[in-house]
């Protein structure tokens, strides 16, 4: 689109844009700024500029030990991403290079799974993991929010998986390559950046999960979303302690997302828009 | 190119994938399904008995249920609105030429990110309290009295906190939309002396159609299952004015240990859930070929 466009028609819609990116980051900004005051600032009316303390940062792990449920966090999105992938990708490329005639029907009921409302098998699941004492226990967490994001985890594989050109595989077999060969010098190189990206974003929707982890954790297994909401009762965290929490839970996952832009969208959509 | 060796590879690589999730959706849903017709609760599990559709009943005739679909409508349109039409002008602001577009583009999509715990903590404490929040701050900078917004619009408060997000979500497949439209095309319709608004109407909005589709149907399921920012901001009060259908059922089962009751409500859930799913079904499956 080579339009010349005005240098004050840019300017004026460099204000507009900022305006408004700004407006829907602030709250983001505003639970930083308030983590870094201390808890008389916090409650003092509006003030952007703290004092620049990181006593709150260091009373939420002594008095809350922050650090278990953060590392409840990492290994409940990470291990069960990693499980969705042992289980996804044999599948996704099964049926990106072996289709048959129910592979689209195949792939259609799996994405159904995912309509399911999570409150509609509440009863079954929390009384499962009752019985068997997978409550509040890791493992028990991690098969589930594995489950939850398998449907996606195989959709998004597929359509990157999709992209390779099957021809290279055809070339590949004319010429003698066994399936160890076209693991190790096709499968490998071609499929790692969409294998990337679907670590990526299911990392980030596992982090993020905030209705089974509630349910199915107390304390031994609370990953931080639960560890969180525990705080809305009155008795909870102070603001400013509360805002260094939320700036921890949600840091890493921020700047994860930041990277991840592109398959957002793709992951998300089931590849309808990309 | 299938030879039958390779067929049955693929049969045995599906196959984990296949099977993992259809106990995860038949094995939950069966039990569902059973339970709603039981009289149990956890309070008295040696109690329990045949209900027949009694739970059905209940749960129909219960005002709160109807209090809770409706609430369920209010918040997922209303959510719809705000953020189909803010994703459209924001994706169209940020698609304009300016500078430093990449960072506005992360500042916009940011929310996204934030686990709905603490997007509901930071705007039920940090924005929204009546003494402390920023909109009282505002308030009384004006010399207005500051509203209790979680108290007075309960529902409200809750649109506007799930609305900030998935407005990202929106704006961001609206961008990706909006920057595959071939600029020639609308290059031709300004030269021919279109005016702004046709523009739009005739070429822009077009062309999202199939993204605005997406969007509504994607968001419509995750708005059903609006929970966690229920249960720290309001608790789905005063009363039931904030309890959507997915709180109703997590009380019943979780408060009133009513395990019959709480599973009849998960299969309307479901019913519900499925007849937006069909339609969702349809738009991507025509993408697959």
């Amino acid at each position: 689109m080579a339009r010349a466009v005005s240098r004050n028609q840019k300017i004026g819609w460099t204000i507009a844009a900022w305006i408004v990116a700004l407006v829907i980051f602030f709250p983001i900004l505003y639970a930083i700024i308030t983590s870094l005051k201390t808890e008389q600032e916090a409650i003092a009316g509006f003030n952007l500029i703290p004092s620049f303390t990181f006593e709150s940062y260091q009373a939420v792990q002594s008095q809350n030990d922050y650090f278990k449920p953060f590392m409840n966090s990492v290994i409940l999105s990470v291990g069960s991403t990693i499980l969705a992938l042992i289980v996804a990708i044999p599948a996704a490329w099964a049926m990106a290079f072996s289709p048959t005639k129910r592979t689209k029907d195949i792939l259609m009921w799996m994405l159904s799974t995912k309509m399911m409302p999570a409150v509609a098998v509440l009863v079954p699941i929390y009384l499962i993991f009752l019985r068997t004492g997978l409550m509040d226990t890791r493992i028990g967490l991690t098969i589930l929010l594995m489950l939850i994001n398998l449907p996606i985890v195989v959709w998004m594989l597929y359509t990157y998986f999709r992209e390779i050109p099957g021809e290279i595989l055809e070339a590949a077999r004319m010429d003698g390559a066994t399936l160890r060969d076209e693991i190790v010098h096709i499968l490998t190189p071609m499929a790692v950046p969409g294998i990337a990206s679907t670590l990526l974003l299911n990392v980030i929707l596992a982090w993020n999960e905030a209705f089974w982890t509630i349910q199915l954790t107390t304390t031994n297994a609370a990953p931080l979303s639960a560890f969180i909401a525990s705080f809305s009762s009155p008795q909870g965290l102070f603001w400013a302690k509360l805002s260094a929490a939320s700036t921890m839970a949600i840091a890493p996952i921020l700047i994860l997302g930041w990277f991840s832009q592109k398959q957002l969208v793709r992951g998300l959509t089931f590849g309808a828009v990309k | 190119m299938a030879t039958r060796q390779t067929a049955s590879l693929a049969r045995l690589m599906r196959a984990p994938a296949i099977v993992l999730l259809l106990i995860w959706m038949l094995v939950p849903l069966g039990m569902t399904l059973y339970y709603s017709f039981l009289n149990y609760n956890l309070l008295n599990p040696t109690n329990t008995s045949w209900a027949g559709w009694f739970n059905y009943q209940y749960f129909y005739t219960d005002p709160a249920f109807w209090e809770s679909i409706w609430n369920t409508l209010v918040l997922t349109l209303g959510v719809l609105f705000i953020t189909v039409a803010g994703g459209i002008l924001i994706a169209m602001l940020i698609d304009k030429p300016i500078f430093g577009q990449g960072i506005v583009r992360i500042l916009v999509i940011s929310p996204f990110f934030v686990m709905p715990p603490v997007a509901a903590l930071i705007w039920k404490n940090m924005i929204m309290h009546p003494s402390y929040g920023v909109f009282a701050d505002i308030a009384k900078f004006f010399g207005a009295a500051p509203i209790d917004w979680f108290a007075q619009f309960p529902l409200f408060s809750i649109i506007v906190i799930v609305a900030w997000q998935w407005l990202p979500f929106a704006t961001l497949i609206l961008l990706t939309s909006l920057q595959s439209l071939d600029g020639e095309q609308m290059e031709a319709a300004e030269m021919d002396g279109a005016p702004a608004l046709s523009r739009f109407i005739y070429l822009t909005l077009p062309h999202m159609a199939r993204a605005i589709t997406v969007v509504i149907l994607i968001q419509t399921i995750f708005l059903l299952g609006v929970y966690a920012e229920i249960l720290v901001t309001t608790n789905g009060g005063p009363g039931f004015a904030s309890t959507n259908l997915t709180y109703l059922i997590y009380r019943a089962a979780r408060l009133n240990f009513d395990i019959g009751g709480a599973a009849a409500g998960g299969i309307i859930a479901v019913v519900l859930a499925n007849i937006v799913a069909i339609f969702l079904m349809r738009a991507v499956g025509k993408n697959l070929d």
